[in-house]
């Protein structure tokens, strides 16, 4: 864990470090894999990799529909609108 | 240098179930912005998303039609990227578990058949829709999350295509297999059928593939083409210069007719896929399977095959019939009446095909049902009535939906056969035309088609032609 994996992931969050920060996360995100590495003891030869805690599957719904929320309810946690649209910084693409 | 272009598609295609894929929200087109949305299809902490089996099931169908290998076991990824269009900030798709994987589709390619493979078929579920203000300077843009959470079938074909005739044929089979197993409307103007294509090029005659461009925003079938144009032409340039081909991924421009590189998305490449723990695994075992297999029509290809074997139709007549399934449908109906398989074909592809267009009707929504058409082409085979009468008669059908025989009484079309009447009105026709009988006799054949005209026309249409020719030329002499 260095500071360009620190600035990689910060990216793919589309946060802001300051410089501070990134020596804070540098530390932190280091303890947190090396105490997860202890996993890597473990023998998993031969052993399929498991998805899910819930042994279970096949749990679907009908294609019906249900009536959805309101409008003004569904927009409310907007921190932007005009209309009926979430308004969102310009996206280029 | 000569260079072999390769290609493979990437195909989106939105499934016309009710509701979502999640949550029961309402996947109708056109609706006012997000008020077609709920909890959970907005992302909000806490939710818990439930699988619509129809849209579960219809992945399975398009995976079996395209020959795939159903994997017993399937799961569900989540797909990670930030995207004001993505409101989870992961897009639930599949990425270790395929639904169904190693398939293949025949193509027709100018009367060869070719195979083209099919790398995966899986399900997913559809971003919202981001707009574009269209003001100078705006600098916001707009989403509507109504699409959001809509069954999307994404469909990876494997890089075997070598030439625009090949993807337009790839891309028109599997339209029409989306059709014929009716999981999608392929509305291309509507977004619910898209294509990606990502083309590399190679030195003919060698194996080893080159660096592969995606090309996104393709919004037709025609950009799809004139895309992979460019991007060939494009990419020759840069390799006779001795440049190497970046590994990227650009944007088709509609309207300036090019494709420039995509910048944002490249660094978010990384969607760190990893197991969706708020969805159980999908186990399919062989009944489950087989009762999918059950629901799969006849496929348009094969269809067509049989039509061109069985009914001897030629491959443009097999070809429009098969193009949509309620026209081969309606064909196959009318010889469950009769057998007069050329006669329907050519009733159908001409005549009912064009009033459907004229009427932005579906063919099962004309007046005229197959067993009326059935019983026009009948009185025609029977001699009953000509088939210049038949048009007259086809066309009170489509207005009135009256049957066949009634509108031929009603109107007294019935076809003269009676030789000594048809005799009658040639007799007269001769007697006011002696310069046109002299020139025939002189050796002008086609004023015999003159005579014949003017006999029909004296009889309303209702003269038998073929008896009219053969009295005709015996009058005159042969
Ligand atoms: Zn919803």
């Amino acid at each position: 864990m260095d500071k360009t994996v620190i600035e990689y992931i910060a990216n793919l969050s589309r946060i802001d470090l300051s410089e501070e920060e990134k020596v804070f996360f540098i530390h932190q995100l280091s303890n947190i894999i090396s105490y997860i590495e202890k996993l890597n003891r473990l023998n998993t030869e031969d052993i399929e990799p498991m998805s899910h805690a819930i042994i279970s599957s096949n749990v679907f719904r009908g294609d019906e529909p249900v009536v959805s929320i309101l409008r003004e309810e569904a927009l409310s946690n907007a921190p932007s609108k005009i209309g009926f649209f979430v308004k969102v910084p310009k996206v280029i693409d | 240098m000569e260079y072999e272009v390769v290609v493979g598609l990437e195909t989106h295609a939105e499934l016309s179930t009710i509701t979502k894929l999640f949550c029961g929200c309402s996947t109708k087109f056109g609706a006012e912005p997000n008020s077609q949305v709920c909890p959970v299809c907005l992302g909000m902490p806490g939710v818990l998303p439930v699988m619509n089996k129809k849209a579960f099931e219809s992945a399975m169908k398009v995976a079996l039609a395209l020959n795939c290998t159903i994997n017993k076991f399937t799961n569900f990824d989540r797909k990670s990227y930030y995207y004001p269009d993505l409101p989870k900030n992961y897009q639930i798709s599949q990425n270790y578990y395929n639904l169904g994987v190693d398939g293949y589709m025949n193509i027709d390619v100018n009367g060869t058949i070719k195979k083209v493979r099919i790398h995966n078929v899986h399900l997913e579920e559809e971003a919202g829709k981001l707009i574009h203000p269209e003001e100078v300077g705006a600098n916001y843009s707009l989403v509507d999350f109504n699409r959001a959470g809509v069954p999307l079938l994404e469909i990876v074909s494997q890089p075997d295509m070598r030439s625009t005739d090949e993807v337009e044929s790839y891309m028109q089979t599997l339209r029409k297999i989306l059709l014929y197993t009716e999981v999608s409307d392929c509305k291309m103007q509507e977004g619910s059928l898209r294509f990606e294509a990502s083309i590399s090029l190679r030195e003919k005659g060698t194996e080893k593939l080159g660096n592969r461009v995606e090309i996104k925003n393709l919004n037709s079938m025609k950009s799809v083409i004139k895309g992979m144009e460019y991007e060939a032409k494009r990419q020759a340039e840069l390799l006779d210069r001795g440049e190497t081909i970046a590994r990227e991924t650009r944007l088709w421009d509609e309207v300036n007719e090019r494709s420039e590189r995509m910048r944002s998305k490249e660094e978010a490449q990384d969607y760190r896929y990893f197991p969706e723990p708020d969805l159980l695994p999908v186990l399919i075992d062989e009944k489950w399977m087989s009762e999918i297999k059950s629901t799969i029509p006849e496929l348009p290809f094969d269809r067509r095959q049989r039509f061109m074997e069985v009914f001897k139709l030629s491959d443009y007549d097999a070809s429009c019939l098969t193009e949509e399934k309620v026209l081969a449908d309606f064909f196959e109906y009318c010889l469950s009446i009769s057998d007069r398989p050329k006669a329907f074909c050519n009733w159908i592809i001409n005549d009912l095909l064009r009033e459907a267009k004229d009427r932005k009707l579906d063919i099962y929504n004309l007046p005229i049902k197959p067993k009326q058409l059935a019983a026009l082409v009948e009185t025609i085979e029977r001699g009953i009535i000509s088939s210049t009468i038949a048009k007259e008669v086809f066309s009170e059908m489509i207005l009135t939906g009256k049957d066949p025989q009634k509108i031929i009484e009603e109107k007294k079309l019935v076809q003269i056969n009676d030789e000594g009447f048809i005799e009658s009105v040639i007799d007269k026709m001769i007697a006011s035309n002696p310069n046109v009988v002299e020139d025939y006799k002189k050796g002008k054949k086609n004023a015999l088609a003159f005579l014949i005209g003017q006999v029909m026309k004296e009889t309303k249409g209702k003269a038998n032609p073929k008896l009219v020719n053969e009295l005709l030329v015996k009058k005159v002499g042969g």
